[in-house]
């Protein structure tokens, strides 16, 4: 076995490190609880001078991505950090980063969005702009979080995309566990993310420009189409920035990861750390003999309906878990976007929805059980009795 | 919608590349009432000149020469700070 050099760190310190080797032009952030040790941290990078960031501690979140679309639009690769309510607050600016097409990097501890208030994790503050233009990525561990924050800045700035990215990581379950961590080299992070070149920068006085003027019936629409666009692109170019991910680091991604799903009869759909405790209870069926299976998707926005398909054609039933209620009546965000992307595939495997985990409701392997016992439970009588589930909420 | 461009064709992001491209911008078209000038009158002071909050008032040779109605929206200040009352606001006829 070879011996591995691990950093203690938490999923906010993997962050703040990324953000040491990616060091970007411009920070602006604002602390909020559980993402607070990204901002601290990295603070503590900047008053030590070991990056060359301009660093903005800007009076609100509203502020925070205003100056981060300033600084994006000028030619700055750009970045900040937020959770919940932080979100919901810099939210008119969020779209117009997105639909002015900067492509700043925003690492999201997510945390349940107020009311009632609750600083534990949950994910309704990103689920709830899932719809803002913004490439999503979910990370499972801290691991993960650090890789793809340094991931995201390419994917931001491929010239197909253009998009700023999310990258979202479960509050205090990830951002404040500490996990041991293979950190990378500096001198390859930095030959990974290359140089930071945007067309037509806003210092470039020899160019002039206008960011964001007032667009009407005649032009917002193909704005908008262009968005769209853009966003189908990224299924297409994701993959060349995951290829030289691979390449340069020795990790291989995907848009979705599939854990024991190639002969599973009944599977779980989770994002998120939540992923983790799947896997260890699959781990235990499969020594019983159940065939249980897992897939998580680690990219959202844009939506990887293919591989889903794919990786679900031969499940005879799944669960959909999602860790946020969008009020539908019709189950979670992730449940529906699935059952959507299955209705023309002509796979239709039995599908339930449970919503778990709200305001940072412990999920423990115990009650993912009881949803693979539901499971077992809807492969024999072939009904899905409920098909949306509350898991974890008092009856 | 003729003549407009594909969004193939134009800048991502909504940005503008060409700079003072807003004077081919035609905004004449909101308007109800159009400034027509009444030659004999005019003393060519060019108050309408100064007023015009949209540079429609066309100046040669240091005289009033008439409106550039492709940006005029017809406020009718020009009308208004007229000393000699020789601009008249008529309804425009689709």
């Amino acid at each position: 076995m070879t011996k591995k050099n691990l950093i203690p760190f938490t999923g906010d310190q993997a962050v703040a490190y990324a953000m040491k080797q990616i060091d970007p032009d411009v920070v602006a952030a604002y602390p909020i609880t559980p993402q607070t040790e990204i901002v601290m941290n990295f603070s503590n990078y900047v008053a030590n001078g070991q990056v060359s960031t301009e660093m903005i501690p800007v009076e609100s979140e509203h502020s925070a991505m205003s100056a981060c679309v300033g600084a994006a639009a000028a030619g700055a690769r750009t970045m900040t950090a937020t959770s919940a309510n932080g979100l919901a607050l810099m939210w008119e600016i969020v779209y117009i980063a997105a639909s002015t097409r900067l492509p700043i990097v925003m690492p999201v501890v997510n945390r349940a969005l107020s009311g009632p208030i609750n600083i534990h994790c949950d994910h309704s503050d990103t689920m709830g702009c899932r719809d803002s233009g913004w490439i999503h990525i979910y990370c499972e561990n801290a691991q993960e979080v650090y890789e793809n924050t340094i991931l995201a800045i390419r994917i931001a700035e491929h010239k197909k995309i253009l998009l700023p990215v999310m990258v979202c990581q479960d509050g205090f379950i990830t951002s404040h566990a500490v996990e041991g961590l293979e950190l990378f080299d500096d001198k390859k992070v930095k030959d990974f993310i290359g140089e930071y070149k945007i067309e037509d920068p806003l210092l470039d006085v020899d160019h002039p420009v206008t960011y964001g003027p007032l667009d009407l019936q005649d032009y917002y629409f193909e704005h908008k189409r262009q968005q769209g666009e853009a966003m189908k692109a990224a299924l297409t170019a994701i993959p060349e920035v995951l290829k030289k991910f691979e390449k340069t680091f020795g990790r291989k991604y995907d848009f979705i990861e599939t854990y024991k799903l190639d002969d599973a009869e009944i599977a779980i759909v989770a994002m998120s750390s939540t992923a983790g405790t799947v896997k260890f209870v699959v781990d235990e069926l499969r020594q019983k003999g159940v065939k249980a299976g897992l897939l998580r998707p680690r990219i959202f926005r844009p939506f990887p309906k293919e591989k889903l398909i794919t990786a679900l054609k031969n499940v005879k039933a799944v669960a959909v878990l999602d860790r946020s209620e969008s009020f539908s009546a019709e189950g979670g965000p992730l449940y529906t976007d699935i059952k959507a992307a299955l209705y023309d595939s002509g796979i239709r495997p039995l599908i339930s929805n449970y919503i778990y985990g709200l305001g940072g409701r412990d999920i423990f392997p115990a009650d993912i059980n009881k949803v693979y016992v539901d499971l077992q439970d809807i492969l024999k009588t072939g009904k899905v009795k409920t098909p949306l589930n509350y898991l974890g909420s008092r009856e | 919608m003729e003549n407009k461009k594909s969004w193939k064709e134009i800048p991502i992001g909504g940005k503008i590349i060409e700079a003072g491209n807003a004077a081919k911008y035609n905004t004449g078209s909101w308007r109800t009432f159009r400034p027509e000038k009444n030659d004999k009158k005019c003393i060519n002071c060019l108050f309408c000149w100064i007023y015009c909050p949209d540079s429609s008032i066309k100046v040669e040779d240091d005289k009033m020469a008439g409106f550039d109605y492709e940006h005029c929206k017809g406020c009718g200040i020009c009308a208004s700070i007229c000393p000699v009352k020789c601009i008249d606001m008529k309804k425009e006829i689709q």
